[in-house]
């Protein structure tokens, strides 16, 4: 149960723009193990994104060392990546980017289209089984725009599911969300980490944080604290506790 | 990624732009119905043409004699006296390749029946013409050796001078009419023909006796035309060689000087006719050709859009697992379908407006397998010609970069 998932070591990233060099990322060394649940924290531009996209294999390091499951990430070509993201990660994105004029089902099944293993049957039946993971079976014909944003990012959680893989990657998926919905996409985190699948996550809210089971804290392109959550909160038991009418979310 | 994932992922991005992807297609079917229809137009005029020259005989040998000019004035060829009644007995009695020979003497002028009065073109032949130029009397007969000899005044009538002097389907055989205030009797009227290819009535015609109408209607001594029936098509360019030479003869021309007379035949007439309907039918086919290039164009520009447009649907179509090559043949796959499916609606669009032209212009419109097999080969090469560059830019995209794009 608790073999290592993601191994990085002295990993750097630089962007140049014109003249300029900005280091985002100045030597960052982490491990990640199976089953855990990660927030990543820190100030804005202190590189969580970054480490994000390349923990995802969007984004290729400048220096340093990628071991995704056990295989070196920087080694592989383009296509090889693809296959890995294809079938390995799941990314959630702030802006939830589901495809416009597409029902949530053919947005869930979109994954399994680049996947040449998978059957049509087989498809449809692993989009389905996903949306109802995160309890939208009754939306599944529904376009985006008649979603709200909390349902929206739950078909973006579906997409990231459908390909059953060993990590999943979210970059401030409660960002656009009221405190509420936040706490729903966290209690779906939990349920899924639960089930046994690696999250990782960036935020800058502490209380959202505090729903992993450990936090890696980001300054300048570094780390410069990691702790395990020593009260972590329930998802589940805090949504009891709060109004239904969440009228307090004018933040 | 196989090719029927390949394929739907094309049609439901094309299906989300449902008006664009109409809009493009749209030049497409533009080009290839204006190429379509204007190869049917062209071919039917061709045909066409070739079936009413085809009818008038492919044998017959026509002699004109030749433009002469004055001053670099053309004066016309019947003002021309080059053509004598001797050289067409010249002919009947020396040449081999030829079957049977008739003079032609053209007048104009009105002709009267009663209070009933027209104007036509009054032929005088031999008896040989009728099968020379494939003519069939209809009713009564054809004037005969003693008539010709004594410059009697008869006459053949074609179906248009019927009409216009006696009315639809009467029979005026046996009744006289006056051609330049001269009574002539109607011994045949002729079967009616149709209009020609070049738009002329073959029915708006009186035969006579050649002297009738050499003497006593123009008043001229020389004769207009010779008409002749090679022994075979084959045999036309030897009949023509043949005529030429026995005319030369006896118009004693000298070595170096030109002919004073032009000889043809209908099958030459027929090559050169084909010739110009094909350039004719090419022209058209590269002026529609153009149109279909622009509307390829059309494919280009809005492949380019929606590269653009869809930055980040390519980002995050990377980000879930879509190699480069995916979405290269994505895009592709989209230009393809746009630029066949535009040519399928065009083929269709061509054919029924060739038909809808070709009934306007009284002509058949014949739409070629070829040329719609050529549409589509053409849709086919323009779909990935100019879907690839456009598809290129996407698929050489970066993931994050991609989808970080506003
Ligand atoms: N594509 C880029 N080009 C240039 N600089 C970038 C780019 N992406 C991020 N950066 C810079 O890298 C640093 C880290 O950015 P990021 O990882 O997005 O921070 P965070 O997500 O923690 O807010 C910032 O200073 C940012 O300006
Ligand atoms: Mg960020």
């Amino acid at each position: 149960m608790n073999s290592t998932i993601i191994e990085i070591n002295s990993l750097r990233k630089d962007y140049h723009v014109g003249e300029v060099t900005v280091h985002a990322l100045r030597g960052v060394e982490l491990k990640i193990n199976e089953g855990e649940f990660v927030a990543i924290m820190g100030a804005s531009g202190s590189g969580k994104s970054t480490m994000l996209n390349i923990l995802g294999c969007l984004d290729k390091p400048t220096f340093g060392d990628y071991l995704l499951d056990g295989i070196n990430v920087n080694t592989m070509n383009k296509d090889a990546v693809a296959k890995l993201r294809n079938q390995k990660l799941g990314f959630v994105f702030q802006a939830y980017n589901l495809l416009a004029r597409t029902t949530a089902l053919e947005n869930v099944e979109l994954p399994l289209f680049y996947n040449p293993k998978v059957r049509s049957k087989d498809r449809k039946e692993a989009a389905v089984k996903a949306l109802e993971a995160v309890g939208l079976l009754d939306r599944m014909h529904h376009m985006p725009n008649q979603l709200s944003g909390g349902q929206q990012q739950r078909v973006a959680i579906a997409r990231s599911l459908v390909n059953n893989p060993v990590l999943i990657l979210a970059d401030e998926p409660t960002g656009n969300l009221d405190t509420r919905t936040s706490f729903e996409i966290m209690e779906l985190f939990q349920d899924l980490n639960e089930k046994g699948r690696t999250i990782v996550f960036v935020t800058h809210e502490l209380d959202i944080a505090r729903f992993a089971t450990r936090n890696v804290m980001f300054k300048d392109g570094k780390i410069y604290r990691e702790s395990a959550v020593s009260e972590r909160l329930n998802a589940r038991e805090i949504l009891k506790t709060l109004p239904l009418e969440a009228i307090e979310e004018f933040d | 990624m196989n090719y029927s994932n390949l394929f739907r992922i094309a049609i439901r991005a094309l299906i989300r732009n449902k008006l664009r992807a109409f809009l493009t297609m749209l030049g497409i079917i533009i080009g290839v119905a204006s190429v379509i229809a204007m190869l049917a137009i062209g071919e039917g005029s061709k045909q066409k043409i070739r079936g009413q020259i085809s009818s008038m005989g492919t044998n017959m040998v026509m002699v004109m004699p030749n433009f002469q000019r004055r001053g670099g004035v053309s004066l016309g060829s019947s003002s021309s006296m080059a053509l004598k009644y001797t050289d067409v007995v010249a002919l009947r009695s020396e040449a081999t390749d030829i079957s049977s020979v008739s003079p032609e003497v053209r007048a104009s002028g009105q002709v009267i029946y009663s209070n009933q009065n027209t104007q036509t073109t009054i032929y005088g032949v031999s008896e040989e013409y009728l099968s020379i130029k494939k003519l069939e009397i209809i009713s009564g007969r054809f004037f005969n050796a003693n008539e010709l000899k004594n410059m009697s005044k008869v006459c053949v009538l074609g179906q248009t001078v019927v009409e216009n002097l006696f009315g639809v389907k009467a029979d005026p055989v046996g009744l006289s009419i006056r051609i330049k205030n001269l009574p002539f009797l109607i011994i045949g009227t002729l079967k009616d023909k149709g209009e020609s290819g070049m738009g002329q009535d073959e029915d708006d015609l009186i035969l006579a006796p050649y002297t009738t109408v050499q003497r006593r209607l123009a008043a001229i001594d020389y004769i207009n035309g010779i008409y002749a029936s090679a022994l075979s098509e084959e045999k036309s360019p030897a009949a023509i060689a043949e005529v030429t030479e026995i005319l030369r003869r006896t118009h004693k021309l000298k070595e170096s000087a030109e002919n004073d007379f032009r000889v043809m035949s209908q099958s030459e007439l027929l090559k050169t006719v084909s010739s110009i309907t094909d350039v004719m039918t090419y022209l058209l086919g590269a002026i529609a050709g153009i149109s279909l290039l622009v509307g390829g164009i059309g494919i280009m520009n809005i492949m380019f859009v929606s590269v653009t447009e869809r930055t980040r649907e390519i980002g995050l179509r990377m980000s879930i697992g879509g190699r480069g090559k995916d979405i290269l043949k994505q895009f592709l796959a989209e230009s393809i379908i746009l630029s066949i499916l535009g040519g399928m609606i065009g083929v269709i669009f061509g054919y029924l407006l060739a038909r809808l032209a070709g009934s306007l212009m009284s002509t058949v419109a014949i739409v070629k397998t070829q040329s719609v097999f050529l549409a589509f080969i053409v849709c086919f090469i323009i779909g990935v010609f100019f879907g690839w560059y456009p598809a290129r830019k996407a698929a050489n995209l970066n993931p994050i970069d991609a989808l970080r794009y506003e």
